[in-house]
């Protein structure tokens, strides 16, 4: 679905401060008015308000969907707003495949009636130290999980990106090995801060955000958080990830977000939140360490980073 | 062929024409035009410029050797002088505006993060390039000297685009291209000045 720029600039305007937004029913108007989604994703903005954490403010619909690492559509940060045009969405299917009981393409239409779409707002942290705050709409990854019913042998999911370079200019450069594969741990999937998302502010997710469906773990980089998924394996080893394979002294499988453990070409311990001057410091798992430290008890993180 | 002296007319044009990105992009900054992440883009942008502007100068000094080149010799204090200006610009953004004058951590980057040290080192390289480079101090060195300080450039160039290669995190097509450029350029001095002269006699 595109997107009417007076639309956009409208949604400058009535970010951030709950004030403002509450006080906004002309904007509340433009996105009654948005229409035609696969699910009924909220756009309320109360919703996504209560839901912001202290300190937190929405960023805004423009900054989201203009600054993104997709590199399927070019390495620039506006490329994949750009280049991303030709990408179809629809209609989608999600391949559940390996050690499950009911492997199958499963249509997102029908996967989405049997779902229930809920607000998220979650902080993105990229790997760059840069965040932003983005209220997603989507269901956790565990009620796909239960819809494949895994085997006890699975142990870790490895996600792919869909693979279309006629629709996905970056795919015919070798800027990374294609498709885009990512991982997580069983009890990382399961947890029920991940989920996968299909809107955001209300609207099904643009090309550029990841368009139909992609994976929101809110607690790790956002590399970790594959876009397009065109399919998921359920496997009994670590699987492969993308950007692991390609600098493993860089990027570690598990890429939590870790203040203490710096890469070596970005401090981990300060981020810029985008539209602020001054940096913020990182938090420990992004912020989520009451929710999500316990998966990683035991484990040394600086060498598991 | 250009003369020198009609070379020199224009030179005032091309002082406005690499003075003016550097304007345009504060204005934009200031004016919230320069996206969604205006630091690093105004990072990005000036250390870029910078970059190009060394090579220029190794470009330069290579081709005026030419007699048909001569006059570009006019313009390499010029263009130098702005490839520090960018660089300047490029070091401020990263302290006042990426880091706030955090001081500490700034510190710990440099000593750190290669790519950081990398940027840092051919930073202060060029320093001593910039302070000689008033005729008056030529004169003072002598020009023995002098050269042999202006060498700098080149392990200053190389460190910066290793500095812009290491930051690079996919498709290192660019930064190699300049990797390369710099190393044939210094090759090609290296054979004039060097091998050449011991092999013709």
């Amino acid at each position: 679905m595109k997107i009417l720029p007076s639309e956009i600039t409208s949604y400058t305007n009535y970010l951030n401060r709950r004030k403002f937004i509450k006080s906004s029913i002309a904007t509340a108007g433009f996105l009654g008015f948005s229409g035609g989604l696969e699910a009924n994703h909220n756009s309320n903005q109360d919703v996504y308000n209560d839901q912001l954490d202290e300190n937190d403010f929405l960023n805004s619909y423009e900054d989201i969907t203009t600054y993104n690492n997709f590199y399927e559509f070019g390495m620039g940060k506006s490329d994949p707003y750009k280049n991303s045009g030709n990408f179809k969405p629809k209609p989608w299917s999600i391949k559940l495949e390996g050690l499950i009981n009911n492997p199958q393409d499963i249509d997102l239409e029908k996967l989405l009636q049997k779902v229930t779409i809920e607000d998220r707002v979650y902080r993105l942290r990229c790997v760059e130290a840069w965040s932003m705050v983005i209220p997603w709409q989507g269901f956790p990854l565990s009620e796909l999980i239960k819809i494949a019913d895994p085997l006890s042998s699975a142990k870790f999911i490895q996600f792919v990106t869909v693979f279309r370079p006629d629709e996905m200019p970056g795919q015919k450069k070798r800027l990374l090995s294609w498709p885009y594969v990512e991982g997580l741990r069983m009890d990382e999937a399961t947890h029920p801060l991940t989920i996968l998302s299909t809107g955001l502010y209300g609207h099904d997710l643009l090309n550029q955000s990841g368009a139909p469906i992609r994976l929101v773990v809110p607690w790790k980089y956002g590399f970790k958080s594959i876009k397009s998924i065109s399919s998921i394996r359920f496997v009994d080893k670590q699987p492969e990830a993308t950007w692991s394979m390609m600098a493993p002294s860089e990027y570690g499988f598990y890429s939590n977000v870790n203040n203490l453990v710096d890469h070596p070409r970005w401090s981990q311990g300060t981020e810029r939140r985008i539209g602020e001057f001054k940096r913020r410091k990182t938090l420990p798992f992004n912020g989520y360490e009451e929710e999500v430290s316990y998966l990683y008890k035991g484990m040394d993180l600086r060498k598991y980073y | 062929m250009i003369s020198t002296k009609s070379f020199k007319k224009i030179k005032p044009l091309i002082f406005i024409l690499i003075f003016s990105p550097s304007i345009y992009w504060s204005f934009q900054f200031i004016n919230g035009s320069l996206g969604v992440n205006p630091i690093e883009k105004l990072m990005d942008n000036l250390g870029e410029t910078a970059l190009r502007l060394i090579v220029l100068t190794l470009f330069i000094s290579s081709l005026s050797e030419y007699k048909k080149f001569r006059f570009l010799i006019e313009i390499r204090r010029m263009i130098g002088l702005f490839a520090f200006f960018y660089v300047c610009c490029h070091f401020l953004t990263y302290i006042v505006l990426d880091h706030f004058f955090d001081i500490n951590f700034i510190i710990k980057d440099i000593l750190k993060r290669p790519f950081i040290t990398f940027g840092f080192i051919s930073f202060v390289l060029l320093i001593p390039l910039a302070l000689t480079s008033p005729k008056k101090i030529l004169k003072k060195l002598g020009y023995k000297v002098w050269k042999k300080i202006h060498y700098l450039i080149y392990p200053a160039a190389i460190l910066s685009s290793v500095h812009f290669y290491m930051l690079v995190r996919a498709n290192k097509i660019e930064p190699a291209i300049y990797i390369f450029l710099i190393l044939l350029l210094l090759l090609y001095r290296l054979f004039y000045k060097i091998i050449r002269p011991l092999l013709v006699r």
